[in-house]
């Protein structure tokens, strides 16, 4: 069940709606790109997914942190890391937001709490508990976040991390972002419990479970679990419901999903369209307001991309810096 | 002023120092405190082998016991290293790095290469290696080539008291993810350490023993069976020079070249498994930059290629001893271009 749209201010909305439509316009863009082979390496894509890193990251600052997955553009976007130089690093030119030498998998940006997209799924969740430990430590209210797939909800990493932040009272959340699928396998064979609410009652924190394609449920569970973590009241965990437009990597013929599925949950469960109806709908925002952000957004990455295809890949030198041994 | 303290006190008071100095510094792991939320007494153990005893006194907000959760908790050290904190962060024994490796090689050691140099990751991970316990083959292991192996992780490994605390006090202030390596053996191990604080840069070997027959290169507890060796050795006429690593990465390749290109000679000493092995890597390296110095093959001595065994007369067996070491020095003396 949806929220009232209207609780948030007109100018939120439109910078969430910002948010969604660029991290779509990002994923749909290197979808194409990459299929005509200009992207190198692996590329997960998030699209499909924009509503849940949306509205948690609507309730963070620069101090807090999270702990991203190999699925990270969208945390990265809404986490405020530069587009632009996103762009430039998933095409591994040396101004891009590690330098070329991360890669989509392992973009990061410590001064935005952005702890890096992780390739290793479910090494976030140790990560977000040390961050939050230190927050704690600083005593300025700030929290950590850990996002982990159903696939590496399984990860005994992510289980122990469950365990030590209840034990310390840490001010971490767990989002599982739930698509149904670890790359291929699905949830409901690889994940023994129905529930994540339970999961996380058996490591001793509370558990909420929402539609992740609703904007709106998304944001009002986040800012609940965010705040009581932000006011000393401890963990928690956040099972986002959601749907993956794509594969688990560009280039998966995802032969594993059912017939018509994905043209079924584009057609009706985008969490984009589903967010414009209910702020249409409300009279808050107009249609046009929209359409010149859809206009923006386009324009955004269209200027991403055309930089990071002009942008000097990086040279030997770069090779052998910012590793802390040489012999 | 210097006094004999054991290599376990002189551990316990570089962290001490470093957590008057520096408030960021944190120190959590199993039981180094003891007795967390049990009915006795709180600072109970002060760590399984009683190294970190009577810091939770004076510092009860930032020493923290863990549950037994390597992965979590040495993974959030590391992610408190990210966010503005020195944690140090202490794995009981090196064999347990199986459970949480990924945290160690995969995160800390590549964030600022794969960031593009904006992370920096101060975390030490204190560890106890080596044999001679009879602890057998899952806590006695020797494991410094694995770590070493690694680019961005530095690794350290004292032998004595004063290289014990100003080693560590380096590690703690250092910016990089470093694995400090305590023998257990040699905990009891007194010597000359100043009171004040001091720090031993990091790739800085110590010639311990000066001679011209032979240099023998090694680390940790071999530190010691060399010298027995040496001093054994030198009542035969044979004059062995010895050279402690200190520190295995970064790696003082400049002081172990010297060394041979004096002697001529080298024996490389190494508790580990010979495969892979910082006696190998030493040796390839000498091979490769300093082949024209050296008068005879290289000879190592290094533990057999097997698990640590259980058995009193099995593990005795297994550790490399002074006569091995002896018996190696002599190989090289009477070598091919002699």
């Amino acid at each position: 069940m949806s929220t009232d749209p209207l609780p948030l201010k007109k100018e939120d909305l439109l910078r969430a709606y910002r948010t969604m439509r660029t991290i779509r316009e990002f994923e749909e863009r290197l979808h194409v790109d990459f299929a005509r082979g200009d992207i190198p390496g692996f590329v997960h894509l998030y699209a499909g997914e924009e509503a849940a890193a949306t509205g948690i990251m609507l309730h963070l600052g620069d101090g807090d942190r999270i702990a991203s997955t190999h699925r990270g553009h969208g945390h990265c976007i809404a986490k405020g890391v530069d587009v632009a130089q996103m762009m430039m690093e998933i095409y591994g030119k040396k101004g891009g937001a590690c330098q070329g030498k991360g890669g989509s998998m392992h973009i990061a940006d410590l001064d935005r709490g952005m702890m890096g997209a992780n390739g290793i799924l479910g090494a976030g969740a140790p990560l977000a508990c040390g961050a939050a430990l230190a927050a704690k430590y600083r005593k300025r209210g700030e929290v950590a976040i850990s996002f982990v797939g159903d696939g590496a909800s399984n990860q005994g990493m992510f289980l122990e991390s469950l365990n030590l932040a209840a034990v310390w009272n840490l001010p971490a959340i767990f989002v599982v972002e739930n698509n149904g699928y670890a790359e291929s396998t699905s949830r409901d064979y690889a994940v023994a419990v129905d529930s994540y609410v339970d999961r996380a009652a058996g490591f001793g924190l509370p558990g909420v479970t929402v539609d992740g394609t609703d904007f709106f449920a998304v944001c009002e569970a986040a800012g609940e679990v965010i705040q009581r973590a932000r006011a000393g009241g401890g963990p928690g965990l956040l099972e986002c419901k959601m749907i993956r437009f794509f594969g688990h990597f560009e280039g998966d013929q995802q032969a594993y999903r059912g017939k018509g599925e994905v043209d079924d949950i584009r057609a009706n469960q985008d969490c984009i369209r589903k967010f414009s109806a209910q702020v249409i709908g409300a009279g808050v925002v107009k249609p046009a307001e929209l359409e010149t952000i859809d206009k923006e957004a386009r324009d955004v990455i269209d200027r991403a991309v055309a930089e990071a295809k002009a942008a000097p890949a990086p040279t030997a030198p770069d090779l052998l810096t910012d590793v802390y041994v040489r012999y | 002023m210097a006094r004999k303290i054991s290599i376990k006190d002189a551990i316990n008071e570089a962290l001490d120092q470093e957590m008057a100095r520096d408030p960021s510094v944190i120190v959590m792991g199993e039981d180094i405190v003891g007795g967390a939320g049990s009915p006795g007494e709180r600072d109970a153990w002060g760590g399984v082998l009683g190294v970190t005893k009577g810091l939770y006194a004076k510092y009860p907000d930032r020493l923290l016991d863990t549950p037994l959760s390597e992965s979590a908790y040495v993974g959030a050290a590391i992610g408190a290293a990210c966010s503005g904190m020195r944690p140090v962060a202490e794995l009981m024994f090196i064999d347990f790095m199986g459970v949480c490796f990924d945290q160690i090689f995969n995160q800390a050691a590549k964030f600022k290469y794969m960031f593009g140099g904006k992370a920096e990751t101060p975390v030490v991970i204190r560890t106890m290696v080596g044999a001679g316990f009879r602890a057998a083959a899952q806590h006695s292991q020797m494991l410094t080539p694995i770590f070493t192996h690694i680019p961005g992780l530095k690794v350290v490994c004292p032998s004595t008291p004063y290289d014990a605390k100003g080693l560590l006090i380096q590690s703690i202030r250092d910016n990089d993810p470093v694995i400090f390596c305590e023998h257990k053996a040699l905990y009891g191990l007194e010597g000359d350490v100043p009171e004040a604080p001091y720090a031993i840069p990091l790739g800085e070997a110590a010639v311990v023993r000066e001679g011209r027959s032979c240099s023998i290169v090694t680390y940790g507890m071999m530190v010691h069976r060399s010298m027995d060796a040496a001093a054994a050795l030198a009542k035969e006429g044979v004059d062995c020079e010895v050279v402690d690593l200190r520190s295995l990465s970064p790696l003082d390749l400049d002081t172990v070249i010297e060394s041979v290109e004096k002697t001529g000679r080298l024996v490389c000493v190494d508790e580990a498994n010979p495969r892979c092995s910082i006696a190998a890597d030493i040796s390839a390296q000498v091979a490769q930059r300093a082949f024209p110095a050296l008068r005879a093959q290289i000879e190592m001595v290094t533990a057999p290629h097997t698990p640590v065994p259980f058995s009193p007369v099995l593990e005795d067996l297994y550790i490399p001893g002074a006569k091995q070491i002896a018996e190696a020095v002599h190989r090289a003396l009477s070598g091919a271009r002699s």
